[in-house]
Parts: C-alpha cells; structure tokens; sequence
C-alpha cells in the first residue's frame, strides 16, 4: 500500500480521536450560538457583535491575570460579569433606540460596533496575540487509548454541556424562562400583567454576551487572545444559528456540537473545504427547511 | 441661488482634489507599504516605518541635496490594496521606492506595478522565492530572507540530525505552498522522505484534527508551513497534544522572534528556526536594537532590521549614481557589497536575490533566559552561498538556466 | 432660481455632474475614480436590490468578484479583447445570479441575506481553490488590451472615459429599470407583497429578475474593476466586500438614486486617502455605520438633496414617497426619528 493512502484513508481510531475533537470546537460552537439564540429570541436583534464579546471575554481574562494577578477561576465567573455588564451598557445606549426597526438595521448596527471594538482592540495590542496558560490543574492529558486527549478539551466539552443544558433549562423550565418566551409571543401583554419588559429584555442581552464572554474564557488557554478571534468565528456561527433555526436553543446546542462533528470529519477527509462545509448545509437546510432544523415556522 | 450654491460645492470639489495632486521633485521619496492592522502588523507595521526613519536620519536627511522623505500605508495583507496603493504611490505621489512588503501576494502583486513602471522595491518581509524565481523582476531585491534560506537552514539542519521522514502543515495559500515545495526539495535532497502533507485555510484557530494527522503518521518532524498567528496556534496546540512528548519534533519553518514573545519560552522552548538577525548576536545589532526599542518597546525583528538595510543600500547608490531612476539605481546596488550592522558581504545576485549569512536558532529554555526578549542560543551560521542555493535550479527569466 | 422647473434643476444636475465627471481626471487622480465608479456602478446594483426590491443581499462579493475573476481569466489566458472579456464576466455574473436567485428569492428578511452568504462563501470557496484562480495571489498581470482593436486601454484617459462610458450605461440601466413600469412593480412588492400578488402580479418572477439584474451589473462592476488595476483579487469575493457594499449604500442613501454613488466615492476616497492610518480605518468605517443606523438612515443624499433642490422637488423624475421609503415593511425605519 502507498503512503499517502495511509492519510487518506484512516484507521478506526484516528477517527474516534477526529470526532472526538470535533465535539470540542462543536461546544465552542455550541455555546457561542446559544447566545446568539437567546438574544434572537428575545430581542429580535441578530448580535454581530457577538464574535467582539467573545474576544472581549478573552481580553478580560487576559487584563485580569496581567493586571490583578487573578488566574483562571475568578475570571471565568469575573469577566463574563464585567462583559456581561458592558453589553447592558450597549443595550441601553444603542440597540434600544432600534428596537422597533427592520432586524436588518439590528445586523447593521452591531455590525458597526463590532468594527469599532475590533479596530480599538487592534490599535491597542497588535494582533499576534497575547498568551494566556492553562491553568495548573487542568494541564496535562489523559491517553485513551485510540488517542491522546489534553485535560483542558476534556473539560471545555464538559463545561460546554453543563453551561447548555443550565442556559435550556432555565429558558424552558423555570417561572423566569417562561416569563422571557411570555415577552417574546407579546411584549405587550406581558408588560400589562406586570412586569417590567424592557428590563427583561435588557438583562437577557446581558446574558446572551455573558455566554458569549464565558465562551470567550474558555477559549483563551487553547486559542491565542488575538483581536482577530471573534470576528474569524461569528460568521460560522451565524451558520450554526440558522441551521439550528434562529432562536431556538435546543437547536443551536444540538446543531453547535453536530456541526463540530461534521467539520472535524471534513478536516480528515478534505481539510481545504473546513471552512466552507458549514455553508453548504447551511444552504441545503434553508432551501429544504426555511426555519432550519428546530425552528417554528414564522 | 441654487445654481450658486452648486457652483461652490463643485468649486470646493475642485480645490479639494486638486490639492492632492501635487508631485514632488525636490524630495526622494521612500514608500513603507506594510501589514499595519492584520495578521502580520507586529514583525513590520509602524516597526518597519520607525527602522526606515532611523535609516534616513542616519543618512542625515537629504541625499544629493534633496530631502529624504518617508510615506507609509497599511496593505491590509490584501494583494489587490497593495498593488493599488503602490501604483498610486508610482503614479502620482513620486515615491521612488518601496519597502517592508510583507505578505508574499501582496509582494508579488507590488513587483508587477514596479515592474511596470521600473520602478525599485526592496522586499523585506515577504517569503516565497517566487519573488525572485519565476516572477523575479530587474528592479527588485528580495532583501532579509526567501522560502529557500529557511529551508536550506531549517530542513537541512533538521535532516543532517536524524530527522529524515516528514509531514508537513501547509498553509493552503501560494506562501504555504512555496514554503512547502522548497522544504521537501531540501528535505529529499539531503536524503530525507516526506510522508505526507495536510493543506490548512488560512486563520484557521483551531489545529488539533491536522496535529492528530501529523501524529498518524509516524513521521520524524512535522513541518510548520504557515506563519504568524497560524503558527502560533499550531505550535501552542502541538504542546498540548503532546506531539513533542510523543517523540515527535516541530520545525518551524518561518518563525520571527515576535511569535517567539508572543507564545512564550515554556511553550516555544527546544524549537529550531532559521533568520538573517537576532538583536543580540553582536556589539552592532545590540547597539542598533537598542536605539530601536528605545522608540517602539520591542526587540526588532528581522523584517524591521532588513528595511533599515535595504533603505541605507538605497540611499548609498542613489547618492552615488545621483539618480533616482529605477534601472540606474538598481545597477549600482547590484554591483556594490553589502555591509551594515546585520549583514556582513552581502551581495545582491541577478536574479535579485540578496545572498547573506543565515542563522540556525534554537530557542532557549526557559531556565536559560535571562528576560524578556533573551530567547534565542545560536547553533550554526549558513554561509550565503549555501542559504540560497535553489535545489532544483532557478526558473527567473533573468538568469538563463 | 426659484422658478425653474423640476426637470431643468435635473437638467442642470445632470449635466454638472457630467461636466465635473469628464474633466475629472485632468485634476484627480484617474485610477482612484476608475475604482470609485466601479465600487459606485457595485453599490448602484446592490442598492436596486436593497433598496427597491427590499431584499438584503449579504453575498454580492460573490457577483463582483465572479465577474473579475472571469474577465480577468478569458482576457488572460485566452487573450480575448477586453469588450468580449467584459461581457464575458458580466454574463458569468448574471448566470450566477440566476441560480443563486433561483434558489434564494424563496426566502425573506435574514433568511434571505443568510442564503446569499452561504453561497457567496461557496464562491469564495471556488475563488480560492479552482486551478485557475492563482490562490490568494488572485490572477494578476491582466492585460488591458485595445477597446474593439482600436482604442488602447492602457492610456490611462482612454481607459478612464471607457470605464465612465460603462458606468453611465449600468447608471442608465439602473434608473430606467426603476421608472419603468417594471420598477413600480418590484417597488410594490417591496410594500406590501401579498398585495401585489394578489393584483395578479408574479412576485418571484419580478424578484427573480431584479436578483439576476443586480448581479449582472455587479458582475460589470467586477470585470471593469479588473480591468482597470489588472487584477483579479480574492478580497473581491470575500464577505466584507458583501459588508462593504452594504455600507456604502446605507451611507449614502438607501433607496435613492445618487446614494450609493456618494457612498461609494466617501469608502473609496476614505480607504485610499486614509490608508496610513490602519487599524483607525477599520473603527472608523464602524463609527459610520454606528451613526448611519441610529439618526441618519437616509444617508448623505436622503439629507442633503432635499436641501439642495428645494424642498418639495424630487431628483431624476423619482415618485415623491421615494425619500421615506426604507427596505422594511416598518415605516419609521427610515421616517421618523428614534
């Protein structure tokens, strides 16, 4: 047999390790389109300043253990606050004035500001990158046999699925959840019965960035803390937003770690096509199913 | 009233754009084309422009009794911004010669519009022996390195040390394959084997499926033909599956002393690379690195280092053919030696090619450091002649054969 | 002055814009407004999609950059004359409009714009991949060649009075398109579709061939692009040329007819005049699209042109809802203030 056949065609465990890899950047995936969601449901507003707020998260781990000293831990639960914080500020400042438009002046809006925070980052510190290490704990790697898995990925899709599934059930299982879907059906009955709507929306998009800015903490040991990070994910993310249907959670979780999956199999057996994958299904689901996959048909 | 008021804005419009059209005969101007915002901005960008300046105020500000005058743009990494820039710069801005060019493409895609108008452009920060084999240009110098000096200093050291089977990570853009192609060349030449490659997008984050490739296939060395961020990421995440503790062994094939910073020694340590200057091998460099990093905050890379070379050499026969035509400058360059504070008897080959010593780095541990910035032990110097010795010959219409 | 009619302050309009456009080069730098009327004939066509139709294409880098990469390969490669190498990326780009149209029009709003992504990616996907394509180098060193055997390109007058010569044909196309009966009916679509479907009108159909018109001129856009820097380049099919058009037009004036000129000429003379600045650029163009979106929505010709041509006049024989009219079906959009 050939060498390259070898590459070409691969041995059952290089494929358990491939897919294995694929969950990980499918949780990534996962997380960043459950905020994306929840923000889409709610507010009706596609956040491209999504990918900024997850670089934004990264940065802020990065400033707090450069800055403070503080390590890995506190800024898992410190900066998803402090981004957090900031897009409430945003909120309040900008998309606000917006809400009654188009959805498309809302993609064009954050559009612009993600621009603007990118560039700022940019000016400000390069764009090779700053390091950021993993945290003792979490080094090292556990040999499974068919494949050497580092600690840290193991515990980035096991943080991914305990931060999806808490984000599910609070959204469909609790009095809060059911009081969001309430405001999303019709802002202005539920407003009638009491509550204070535009609040709820607000700290909803704070909660969408969170996940965002938590997503972007988890990122920082594995990926460089690089300016450049968000905006080389959001439009995939995008991708796995509508195929999930916008809005839906369950559908972006599932389609999140799906689409991992998929790509991790495309990197072994086409790897120029990776980036390119996603935006094929994404064109095949809207034609077949214009909601995508788990959404309600408008 | 409405007429009038159309009248002055047209008037304005006019005013406004005549203004910019001015042309400079009494300056010799120097172009910095860079990557100021993207992927490559800290081994050129605002660095480069800040070597260029101290080259020109160590000149003493005017050469043949014109003032010397420094522009700089943001190419954006974007061949097609490059080349626009550049033409306009030729066109209507009388620069007279541009530097820096980092990117291979956008290098490429500048050497086209100088070529055009015969104009010189001194190629610092791009890679791909393209520049001066089968796109090679007569009024272009590829100055501070090619694809064919890091493989012969890179691969060979590599291969002559047991590392005889390879697989590559490519890049999947015509640098990455230029990369590619010149270190299998190297690589067979020297008796090596390439076992198999994996052709990666362009910023690509995540590397981990291409490492567990590499690591299928039992080759000796994984070779990394990619650079900046790419490299980072692949280096950083190498470490992390293990692919060292494997028995495996990383080469980076383009790596500047900016990634070394910004991955940090614990991660970068034990890691073999090839450049034309390290800010302290000597009284010369550390004495000119420091004046450099008094105005930027960083060690000089090789890149910055080579445009205040190339600036100087330029200067240097403009002043003594008193001439700023492109073909006239560039004869005298390619007859008069090279001497600086990184390059000792560097000649210019006519194919454009800068022929100087290269340097086989290994990067300390971190034990061995004594700061930030201490990061690189020599381990072998690689005479010019030998660094850019094409192993399959050259195609550049230039040099018949 | 206050007398003339609406058509004489056209007229004058007209024919100043076209004087300024022909002397222009004698004081201008001319391969700057060969790229600037080439991005401005791009937003013209993205903006008939947008703004008269309603439909928000975020993937026309797939049109302009398909159209150099043809242009530039027939003219390269095969040594075709430039005004078949034209015509031949045009046509790429209105075959490629169809059946991305094909497929896309069945979808709205965000859908709509996410099915012209994907399949811009594909293009992009191509751009970079396909053996004739030269990678990310993009395919340089295009030959201008002579107009028809005769007129040599590479005289940057001629080259320039050709390419303004194209972009008033793609101008008039445009403006034709959108007073003909043909416009009002795409115009009603973008109001209120089920209406004028119920009038008896085939939306798709109207929709199908606005998508395949935009794309060609685009397409146009593209070949004379390549034509006038010699390139074909990869940043042409990738999405922030999508982001970039879209831009344009919104600063300059959705839905109006001048708008996505003016847009054109402020990005163009912005990213060439402002090339030293770097990363500032970047931030800069967001603190645009900031303000464009929160208080300015009718860009700069929506503002000015009032002022300009008296109040109640409307430019170029435009119906007089045009300066409220939005891509939305929510009127404040672009009425009132927020």
């Amino acid at each position: 047999m050939p060498d390259w056949l070898h590459i070409a065609i691969p041995p059952a465990p290089l494929l358990f390790a491939q897919l294995l890899v694929g969950l990980i950047n499918g949780a990534f995936y996962a997380m960043l389109s459950l905020g994306l969601a929840v923000i889409f449901g709610l507010l009706n507003i596609i956040n491209f300043t999504h990918g900024a707020q997850y670089m934004l998260g990264a940065f802020c781990a990065w400033f707090l253990l450069s800055w403070l000293g503080l390590g890995y831990w506190p800024s898992l639960i410190i900066a998803p606050i402090v981004v957090g914080a900031a897009g409430i500020v945003m909120e309040r400042l900008f998309l606000r004035r917006i809400a009654k438009l188009d959805h498309i002046y809302g993609l064009l809006l954050t559009f612009g500001l993600a621009l603007i925070i990118e560039g700022a980052f940019r000016q400000a510190y390069g764009s090779s990158g700053q390091p950021y290490v993993i945290p003792p704990e979490l080094q090292g790697a556990q040999n499974l046999g068919f494949m050497f898995l580092p600690t840290y990925r193991a515990w980035v899709i096991g943080a991914s699925l305990v931060i999806c599934l808490a984000t599910w059930f609070v959204i469909e299982r609790t009095r809060l959840g059911a009081y969001l879907r309430a405001a999303t059906e019709n802002p202005v009955l539920v407003q009638a019965l009491g509550i204070n709507v535009p609040r709820l929306v607000t700290l909803t998009y704070g909660g969408g960035v969170a996940l965002a800015a938590l997503a972007g903490v988890l990122a920082a040991p594995i990926y460089q803390v690089r300016p450049q990070m968000g905006s080389e994910i959001i439009i995939v993310v995008f991708a796995v937003v509508v195929i999930g249907g916008m809005g839906s959670i369950m559908g972006a979780i599932i389609s999140g770690f799906a689409l991992g999956l998929i790509e991790g199999m495309t990197k072994v057996f086409y790897p120029e096509a990776s980036n390119t994958v996603i935006f094929m299904i994404m064109a095949l689901v809207l034609l077949v199913k214009p909601a995508g996959l788990f959404g309600r048909a408008a | 009233m409405r007429i009038a008021r159309l009248a002055a804005i047209a008037a304005a419009l006019t005013v406004a754009t005549a203004a910019q059209a001015q042309i400079t005969q009494d300056t010799v101007k120097i172009g910095v084309l860079a990557d100021m915002s993207s992927l490559y901005a800290d081994l050129g960008g605002s660095g480069s422009v800040e070597a260029a300046k101290m080259a020109v105020a160590d000149f003493g500000g005017t050469v043949g009794g014109k003032k010397i005058e420094i522009v700089s743009a943001d190419h954006q990494n974007k061949p097609d911004t490059g080349a626009a820039i550049a033409r306009q710069w030729f066109d209507q801005d009388g620069v007279d010669m541009i530097t820096d060019l980092t990117t291979s493409s956008v290098a490429l895609a500048v050497q086209e519009v100088a070529r055009a108008k015969n104009k010189v452009i001194l190629v610092s920060g791009a890679a791909s022996s393209d520049l001066t084999g089968k796109a090679c240009a007569p009024t272009s110098v590829h100055w501070t390195y090619d694809t064919v000096a890091l493989a012969n200093g890179t691969g060979a050291a590599v291969v002559k040390a047991g590392g005889d089977s390879w697989f590559f990570i490519t890049a999947d853009y015509a640098f990455g394959h230029a990369l590619e192609r010149d270190t299998s060349a190297v690589v067979k030449a020297n008796g090596g084997k390439v076992l198999g490659d994996v052709k990666v997008p362009l910023n690509t984050a995540d590397f981990s499926s291409y490492l567990l490739q590499a690591q299928a296939s039992k080759a000796k060395i994984v070779g990394l033909a990619n650079a900046g961020g790419d490299t980072i990421n692949s280096i950083k995440q190498a470490a992390e599956f293990g692919i060292v503790a494997g028995g495996q062994k990383l080469a980076g094939l383009l790596v500047f002393l900016s990634d070394i910073h910004s991955l940090g020694l614990q991660t970068a340590q034990g890691l073999q690379l090839t450049e034309s200057f390290y800010w302290d091998m000597n009284d010369e460099t550390r004495a000119w690195s420091k004046r450099f990093f008094e105005k930027t905050k960083r060690e000089p890379t090789m890149n910055q280092a080579g445009v205040y070379g190339a600036v100087t050499a330029y200067l240097n026969a403009v002043k003594a053919v008193n001439s700023v035509d492109g073909p006239t400058v560039m004869k005298k360059m390619k007859a008069t030696p090279i001497n600086d504070f990184m390059t000792k008897n560097g000649h210019i080959r006519e194919d454009g090619t800068l022929v100087r010593d290269m340097y086989l780095f290994e990067v300390k541990k971190p034990s061995e450091s004594k700061g930030p910035w201490d990061y690189y032990k020599l381990i072998a110097t690689i005479p010019g002649e030998e660094a850019y010795k094409r192993p399959n010959g050259n195609e550049c219409p230039l040099v018949k054969g | 002055m206050s007398g003339l009619s609406r058509t004489a302050t056209n007229r004058i309009w007209t024919v100043s814009l076209l004087l300024l456009a022909i002397a222009a080069p004698f004081f201008c730098y001319p391969v700057f407004l060969m790229h600037a009327l080439c991005m401005a004939l791009f937003a013209c066509a993205f903006n008939l999609l947008l703004g008269y139709v309603g439909l928000l294409s975020f993937g026309h880098a797939a049109f302009l950059g398909g159209g150099a990469y043809i242009a530039a390969h027939v003219m390269k490669a095969w040594g075709w004359p430039p005004e078949l190498g034209i015509l031949a990326g045009t046509a790429a780009a209105a075959l490629l409009g169809a059946v991305f149209g094909w497929l896309a029009i069945r979808r709205q709003g965000i859908y709509f714009a996410m099915v012209t992504l994907a399949f811009a990616q594909m293009v992009f996907f191509l751009a970079l991949q396909l053996p004739f394509t030269g990678g990310e180098n993009g395919i340089q060193g295009v030959p201008r060649g002579r107009l028809f055997g005769v007129l040599d390109l590479n005289n940057t007058y001629i080259m320039y009075y050709f390419v303004l010569a194209m972009f008033l044909v793609g101008f008039g196309i445009i403006v034709r398109t959108i007073n003909s009966p043909f416009g009002q009916v795409i115009k009603a679509i973008r109001e209120n579709e089920p209406r004028a479907i119920s009038l008896g009108y085939r939306a798709d159909h109207y929709k199908l061939v606005a998508f395949i018109l935009s794309a060609a001129l685009a397409g146009l856009a593209g070949s004379m692009k390549a034509l006038v820097f010699q390139f074909a380049a990869l940043s042409d099919v990738q999405w922030g040329t999508s982001g970039e058009v879209v831009l344009m037009t919104l600063i300059g004036g959705l839905g109006t007819i001048f708008g996505p000129v003016v847009g054109a000429f402020v990005i163009v003379t912005m990213e060439t005049y402002l090339a030293q600045a770097g990363s500032w650029v970047t931030i800069i163009e967001g603190v645009i699209f900031v303000i464009c979106v929160l208080t300015f929505r009718q860009g700069i010709v929506g503002v000015i042109l009032p002022y300009i041509t008296g109040r109640h006049r409307q430019p170029l024989g435009q119906p007089a809802a045009m300066p409220e009219t939005a891509p939305t079906k929510i009127p404040e959009a672009v009425g009132g203030p927020s």
